[in-house]
């Protein structure tokens, strides 16, 4: 009960100090070291963080995310746009100003301070009372479960952690906006899945605006409100981890998120919002096209999940040939081989559905409800 | 568009970044005031003091420009002659210095031989020892009096004076400055391409001429101008045994002292400041500087060294030797300084003490107290820069880098020169002033905190101190919360190197000192041109034993300022 109160009590004192973060046409140039060029590193970014939020920042590396969460910090600044934080605009707001705190990625503890006062850094430095400063920090030291190594100095912890660590001493100053770069990167397979729940679960029950940056699409999934896609410097596509699986608007995103097949294709008609399309000779009528723009008689291309697809040794379907067959205990994963093109199918739950070889002859059923119509694009798929 | 179009627009994008810079600057006005002050302070005692040697050589008793003087000393052959033999001297010490060091190195880094402690403590003792005390000993050892010139060989036609002796005295004065620099280097050098070579059957000779030898080239390179630099700057030790052989920082105070012809004077000075300058910046830019300080890097290397005998005991012989002797110079001044006539009488005495220390006291007194002010400022003022340099982005960075480095290529009687002529008249008037002599310490031995914070900045991750910014945390506190404990090892050795050579300093001061001012060197330099050469073995011993003080009570005392706070508050 008494843990239950005091939780409660957290969570006001936190979601009361938190504040949104809003970009506005951010771009940021680097100018080239080699030669007379530049490079745009971040290219016209608007977003918007409401408060509370956790955002991520998907992409692959060297798009851009880093730059544009140390234009938010403050460590380098926008060639041009604004970004707010509440409603003031940071523009000559110093990074030590704006009431941010971040979580790095090499998680850059103080290696000559001891635990405590690494977290405790924050609070001294805003020359809190010492029972403050003793309470908070103790407070914190608990909430990240690492009573017992307050003593201790960084090199002699584990990465799990020190990862606690980072987190604590950039919780215990009450920021209106936490930062995260690639926290998790440095932990290994099972921890980090470990952390990335705690860690959402802890941001939720502080209600801390939260912006986090990283290039693995599971771990964006799973604790995102919302994922931001960037591609070379651009932002793609913006929305719920949901949106972005099941209506992604570019063939780039639909493969960065998740496995996806395209099929090239040309429209033959829209009607009703149904789009019919010919693949070659087979035609296709796609209930629910999605959210690009698209007109009779232009080439575009289809996007299939892998597990929208399914397989039956005969019967209705499109005929092709199973030229792959991979199990991987949860999942089948099948090469369905249609012509020129072929299809990557995934079979959940194997134990309870036929299994093919390699050679076999099937017919290939698409769950309609689920094919998306996409503007073509170079795409590139591994 | 093309070229043109990307050079406008990079261009502007500069201009617009620099303009962000400043705005970003105003309002972190401890920064900004910091950066200013530092340039000030460069401005006023580096910039200006050697501009200010260029104006009074090229400036006619009109104050118009003229270049008459300049053509009659490099017509003059006397100093023709003498620029060849600072050159010449320069060239072989560099290249001896450069051997030893390189010996000394790879058996330190490379091999199981024994003794390396020992070996390394002879190859400091050099950078850490009063000026004049290699020549001292040379004199003991083959002057006319020599213990082994005159008393073993009973040989007394032997000219200890000239050339051959300077080589040998810089030599061991200045192989340590190689020995550290290729230190770095050797320790840098990843061995694991050295090992598989070995195990695909290729000879410990042939790695070591085809792949550490190469590797190691930008090293040597850099070892070998530093050597030459720290040659023709050097003063002490040419002025008291070169005998007829002229050098020109020597020349310089010659022609000053003696003739009373400041203009000649520094004219002589800048011919000696172009090629250590040029040295100097050759070694920085063109080979992108392996410092000039003890690496503060970290040895990366793992596996077996290099044990075979016929590799091993060469080498450590090499050693022994060089160690032998640089252990009999000291020795041979550790027991003149107790002996009552050198040469002649050989009863052991502590008069030369008590003489010394009737007469040399206050210098003695002097130098410390100048020493202790200017090593710590020397060592914030580095740090600091290297700070800004490393972490910040600002206009005119790359001046102030070069421009702080540069004190350390500029040979300590150009500096001289330029305080006398920027700092006689008011609203600069420093001369005969304890200021003066602070000034030139911690401006002339700054460098080497500056490099040493440099080197180690760049190895610490810098969003350690962006941690401290984004807890709320100013420049000011992050450089001394975070940066300072970080760079401690770094500040140590910039502060004792300041230390050092503030207390060893000659030709630095040599114009600067005044009868209320007199430091310790001048007064051992002085006894050594009076032939007091017993009571200046006394004078350098206790100064030895100063600065070894020192070093253990810098060390204490950086140990406890920078310790990081433990405790913990329940
Ligand atoms: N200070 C800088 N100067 C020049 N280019 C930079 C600088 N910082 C980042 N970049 C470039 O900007 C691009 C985006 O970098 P970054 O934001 O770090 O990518 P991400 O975090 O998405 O991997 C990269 O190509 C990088 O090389
Ligand atoms: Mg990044």
């Amino acid at each position: 009960m008494k843990t239950m109160e005091r939780d409660i009590e957290e969570i006001q004192q936190f979601s009361g100090k938190s504040s949104g973060v809003r970009l506005s046409g951010v771009t940021k140039i680097f100018p080239q070291m080699e030669g007379n060029g530049e490079f745009v590193a971040v290219r016209n970014i608007d977003l918007n963080i409401t408060d509370g939020e956790l955002v991520t920042l998907l992409g692959p590396s060297g798009c851009g995310k880093t730059t544009t969460l140390r234009m938010i910090s403050g460590f380098e600044y926008p060639t041009s746009g604004e970004i707010f934080i509440g409603d003031r605009p940071m523009a000559n707001v110093p990074p030590n100003k704006r009431g941010i705190s971040m979580v790095f990625q090499s998680y850059a503890l103080f290696p000559h301070l001891n635990i405590y006062e690494n977290i405790a850094y924050g609070l001294r430095v805003k020359k809190l009372s010492k029972s403050v400063i003793r309470e908070q920090t103790n407070k914190v030291i608990k909430l990240m479960q690492l009573s017992g190594m307050e003593s201790r100095f960084p090199s002699q912890l584990s990465g799990g952690q020190q990862q606690r660590v980072a987190l604590a001493r950039a919780i215990v100053i009450e920021p209106k906006v936490l930062l995260f770069d690639e926290p998790l990167s440095n932990l290994d397979a099972k921890l980090r899945e470990h952390m990335r729940d705690e860690l959402r679960s802890l941001q939720k029950r502080l209600g801390i605006t939260s912006l986090y940056v990283t290039h693995d699409q599971s771990e964006a999934m799973a604790i995102s409100d919302k994922i931001v896609i960037m591609d070379k410097g651009d932002l793609v596509q913006m929305g719920s981890p949901k949106e972005i699986y099941e209506y992604p608007n570019s063939p780039f995103v639909a493969n960065f998120i998740g496995k996806a097949n395209f099929l090239r294709c040309e429209l033959k008609e829209l009607k009703d919002g149904s789009a019919f399309v010919k693949v070659g000779d087979v035609p296709i009528t796609v209930p629910n096209p999605g959210p690009v723009e698209i007109e009779a008689g232009g080439q575009y291309c289809l996007c299939i999940r892998p597990e929208s697809i399914e397989l039956m040794p005969e019967g209705d379907g499109i005929p092709g040939v199973i030229s792959r067959a991979t199990y991987f205990g949860s999942k089948m994963e099948y090469e369905v081989q249609m012509g020129d093109n072929h299809l990557i199918v995934e079979i959940y739950n194997p134990q309870l559905s036929v299994l093919f070889h390699e050679g076999d002859h099937v017919k290939t059923k698409l769950d309609l409800e689920c094919i998306r119509v996409l503007k073509e694009e170079e795409i590139i798929q591994d | 568009m093309g070229a043109k179009g990307q050079l406008v627009s990079r261009r502007k994008l500069s201009a617009k970044n620099s303009m962000k810079d400043f705005k970003m600057l105003l309002h972190q006005p401890l920064l900004l005031l910091t950066i200013i002050a530092v340039f000030v302070l460069l401005f006023i005692f580096i910039m200006l003091p050697i501009f200010n040697v260029f104006k009074l050589s090229f400036t006619n008793a009109e104050g118009g420009f003229t270049t008459q003087k300049f053509i009659e000393i490099i017509q003059n052959k006397g100093y023709g002659q003498t620029f060849l033999n600072s050159m010449k001297l320069g060239l072989i010490v560099a290249l001896v210095s450069t051997f030893i060091g390189y010996v000394f190195a790879f058996a330190l880094t490379r091999t199981e031989m024994p003794g390396k402690g020992f070996f390394r403590a002879i190859a400091t003792l050099p950078i850490i020892s009063p000026p004049f005390i290699l020549s001292l000993s040379i004199i003991f050892l083959f002057g006319r009096q020599g213990l082994i010139t005159k008393t073993l060989f009973g040989i007394d036609t032997f000219d200890v004076y000239g050339i051959h002796s300077l080589i040998v005295v810089q030599s061991i004065s200045f192989f340590p400055v190689a020995f550290l620099t290729l230190t770095g280097i050797l320790e840098s050098i990843d061995t694991s391409v050295e090992d598989a070579a070995y195990n695909m059957g290729a000879s410990r000779g042939h790695i070591f001429r085809t792949i550490t030898m190469p590797l190691s080239a930008p090293g040597i390179a850099s070892a070998l101008l530093l050597v030459f630099i720290q040659s023709l700057e050097d003063f002490s030790n040419p002025a008291v045994i070169a005998g007829g052989f002229s050098t020109l920082a020597v020349e310089t105070y010659r022609i000053i002292t003696g003739m009373y012809d400041l203009q000649g004077g520094s004219l002589l000075a800048i011919i000696l400041l172009l090629p250590t300058v040029c040295a100097f910046l050759l070694q920085k830019y063109w080979l992108k500087g392996k410092s000039f300080v003890t690496v503060t890097g970290k040895p990366s290397q793992k596996g077996r060294k290099l044990h075979e005998k016929h590799i091993m005991w060469p080498l450590f012989a090499f050693c022994t030797v060089i160690s032998g002797i640089i252990i009999l110079f000291y020795g041979t001044v550790l027991i003149g300084s107790f002996i009552k006539t050198w040469g002649i009488n050989y009863t052991f005495t502590l008069e030369h003490f008590e003489y010394v220390i009737s007469l040399g006291w206050d210098a003695l007194k002097n130098s410390i107290t100048l020493a202790t002010i200017s090593a710590p400022i020397g060592g914030i003022l580095g740090m600091i820069i290297a700070f800004l340099t490393v972490r910040k982005n600002f206009f005119g960075k790359k001046v102030m880098e070069i421009s702080s480095m540069l004190t350390f290529a500029i040979p300590g009687t150009v500096l001289g020169i330029g305080y006398v002529c920027t700092f006689n008249q008011k609203p600069l008037l420093l001369t005969g002033t304890a200021l003066i002599l602070v000034a030139a310490f911690t401006f002339r031995n700054m460098p080497v905190a500056l490099e040493a914070g440099t080197s180690t900045l760049l190895q610490i991750d810098r969003s350690i101190e962006e941690a401290s910014t984004i807890s709320g945390a100013d420049n000011g506190v992050t450089f001394r919360r975070i940066t300072l404990p970080l760079l401690k090892q770094a500040f140590f050795s910039g502060m004792v190197y300041s230390f050092v050579r503030a207390m060893t300093a000659v030709s630095a001061v040599i114009f600067l000192t005044s009868p209320k001012w007199t430091l310790a060197t001048t007064k051992v330099f002085s006894l050594f041109e009076a032939s007091k050469y017993s009571a200046a073995a006394c004078y350098v011993m206790i100064m030895i034993v100063i600065i070894l003080t020192a070093i253990v009570l810098i060390n204490f005392l950086v140990q406890t300022l920078l310790a990081p706070r433990t405790k913990v508050y329940k």
